[in-house]
């Protein structure tokens, strides 16, 4: 058999979903927020939701997340896409609102609204980048950086006595009693990619159940200031024993 | 004939917006103005039109969900006062470089810093050159009366969907706490999902396949696109004029003509009959948008009269626009009160005798 006879349409088994758009991801190689936005889009996909999605990506890494992400998108001011998800939400019930959020956006200047958009059970779904790290402005310190963890703003590593502890915003988050669903990811492996499109997909379907909040720990390689290879390494062995992956709070029914 | 009502002109806001046709309002308590929230709540809205309204967890948060909602098409509003406005800005900047539409309500109390609680025209300036970073103009109405109050939340939205921009409300604690009596418009219908797609195809309502995906931003990385949006908004402010506003009292056969807005233009009306009645022909002048400024009308007045008296509740800020506009064709002199203190009729009589006439 010859290869042409294989590649042909009847014979595909996975392609790339149109919800992305064709440009090419900015992100730097083996970064998982590339991997991220194409769960995300797969997911709205899969639910033939994109002429009922808003989504909104604030600043950070995620701030271009409109390029690539083929809905209706708005750019937000850093820390504040939780309170244009409320007010649009709000306005528009019918409609699936997400934010597309990192960690100094969402865990720093922005807990305000994370905290209270929870609290008051907006029905709109958060997914947060977690990387320990701020990836745009050039690797400082995140509210999320590990004890000992090196970042420009902390070069002999973050001490707790002098810049405070790596806030567990998450654990916080599924306290509150407006979050149905919150739960921990990642997507350094093909299995944790499956479990985080599963965590994905039910966090979009029952946002209206109440605030569905997917946290993902990701790598960041330039941050990090290493290679992809070595920085999901160093993610499985560093940041999962302090933010460990799986379900944090679960309905009663659960399906992941 | 129409019923009047007897109101405080925050209330008289909520009740306008109410009957505007507003999709959501989201505040944050702050006195002068607390009441504009508790009358929208008092009046369940969400019964009488449908209209979401929301106490927010900051006047951060409550510009940012009048953001949101504004990409969305709908009619939205929030209001504070100083300190509020001052947390808003940065949302203001991100709405007006992304065209979008708002109405927003500043009832001005003493400054700086907490200040006092009583009225002020101290953010003149905040209001009307920016506030925010960045080069940005909003649309400023600066009412007077309760009546005006209840007119320009209706005017507000209108202006705000023609020229994609915020409109901010400038009034004072005078403006926000006086009862008068005031008439209402009638309740006009809210705008529909379908009507908002059909008239404003920019707005995130969801991509259908039908059309590209619509994005809203204020981030250009090239720099060359960025001054090109610039550009773009820059020729919008300067279109604003189209929509000027602003009234003249006896000032034909004026020898002097006092400038003066909101509350302190009630105050200066008073004002001028005592000046008349001693002799002394003033007239009036009151900007009813402060931006767009009416630069041409006072430079036209400028060569006419013997000088132009500035009262403002503030240091003087208005009275620098005024310079500008005069280009020195005529002295003009400047009377203001800070902190919380109304200057009286009387006060603006003799300062326009001891600053302006002599003797």
């Amino acid at each position: 058999m010859d290869i042409k006879d294989i590649i042909q349409e009847k014979n595909i088994v996975y392609k790339r979903t149109d919800h992305l758009t064709d440009k090419a991801l900015s992100f730097c190689p083996g970064c998982g927020h590339g991997t991220v936005h194409r769960l995300l889009m797969e997911v709205v996909e899969e639910m033939n939701i994109q002429s009922k999605t808003i989504g909104i990506a604030p600043v950070g890494c995620s701030v271009l997340a409109y390029e690539f992400m083929n809905v209706d998108m708005i750019q937000a001011a850093h820390g504040r896409a939780p309170a244009l998800a409320t007010g649009i939400k709000r306005l528009n019930p019918d409609k699936y609102v997400f934010t597309y959020q990192g960690d100094g956006d969402l865990a720093a200047i922005g807990t305000a609204e994370t905290i209270h958009a929870s609290n008051r059970g907006e029905k709109i779904t958060i997914i947060f980048i977690n990387n320990g790290i701020y990836g745009m402005t050039g690797g400082q310190m995140a509210p999320t950086t590990l004890i000992g963890m090196k970042a420009s703003t902390c070069p002999y590593g973050r001490d707790a006595e002098r810049m405070g502890n790596p806030l567990k915003i998450t654990e916080l988050v599924a306290q509150l009693p407006g979050t149905y669903f919150v739960t921990r990811q990642a997507v350094h492996t093909p299995n944790h990619v499956r479990k985080a499109k599963k965590a994905i997909r039910f966090a979009m379907e029952n946002q209206n159940n109440g605030l569905c909040f997917v946290e993902i720990v990701s790598n960041c390689p330039s941050g990090w200031k290493m290679t992809p290879n070595q920085s999901n390494t160093w993610m499985a062995e560093n940041m999962f024993p302090f933010y460990p992956l799986g379900d944090i709070k679960v309905p009663e029914k659960k399906v992941v | 004939m129409k019923e009047y009502k007897l109101m405080k002109g925050n209330e008289a806001i909520a009740e306008a917006a109410i009957r505007a046709g507003a999709d959501g309002y989201f505040g944050y308590p702050i006195t002068p103005q607390s009441e504009v929230l508790e009358y929208l709540m008092a009046q369940k809205p969400h019964e009488r039109t449908g209209m979401v309204v929301l106490q927010a967890e900051s006047e951060i948060a409550a510009i940012n969900m009048v953001y949101g909602a504004a990409c969305t098409g709908k009619k939205v509003m929030t209001s504070s006062s100083s300190p509020g406005i001052s947390l808003k800005q940065e949302g203001i900047s991100y709405m007006a470089g992304s065209e979008l539409p708002c109405v927003i309500l500043n009832v001005i109390r003493g400054g700086p810093g907490l200040g006092t609680i009583q009225p002020s025209q101290g953010d003149y300036f905040q209001a009307v050159k920016g506030g925010g970073h960045g080069d940005y103009k909003l649309f400023v109405l600066a009412p007077s009366s309760v009546q005006e109050m209840a007119d320009f939340a209706k005017l507000g939205f209108e202006l705000a969907f023609k020229y994609r921009n915020p409109v901010l409300i400038l009034a004072d604690g005078i403006i926000g706490q006086m009862m008068e009596k005031v008439q209402f418009f009638d309740q006009q219908p809210r705008i529909t999902d379908e009507e908002i797609i059909k008239k404003y195809p920019w707005t995130t309502t969801g991509k259908t396949p039908n059309r590209e995906r619509n994005i809203i931003t204020s981030l250009y990385l090239e720099a060359i696109v960025e001054e090109q949006h610039n550009r773009k908004l820059q020729e919008k402010f300067k279109r604003m004029e189209e929509d000027l506003m602003f009234e003249k009292i006896e000032c034909d056969d004026a020898d002097y003509i006092l400038i003066a807005y909101g509350s302190v233009a009630r105050i200066c009306q008073k004002s001028m009959e005592l000046a008349r009645a001693n002799g002394i022909k003033a007239g009036l002048l009151r900007p009813i948008t402060l931006y767009p400024f009416p630069s041409k009308q006072i430079s036209g007045l400028a060569g006419k009269v013997k000088g132009i008296l500035t009262v403002e509740m503030n240091a003087g800020q208005m009275v620098e626009d005024v310079k500008l506009a005069v280009m020195g064709k005529t002295p003009v002199a400047f009377h203001g009160r800070m902190g919380g203190m109304i200057p009286s009729p009387e006060e603006i009589v003799s300062a326009l005798k001891n600053k302006l006439i002599g003797g």
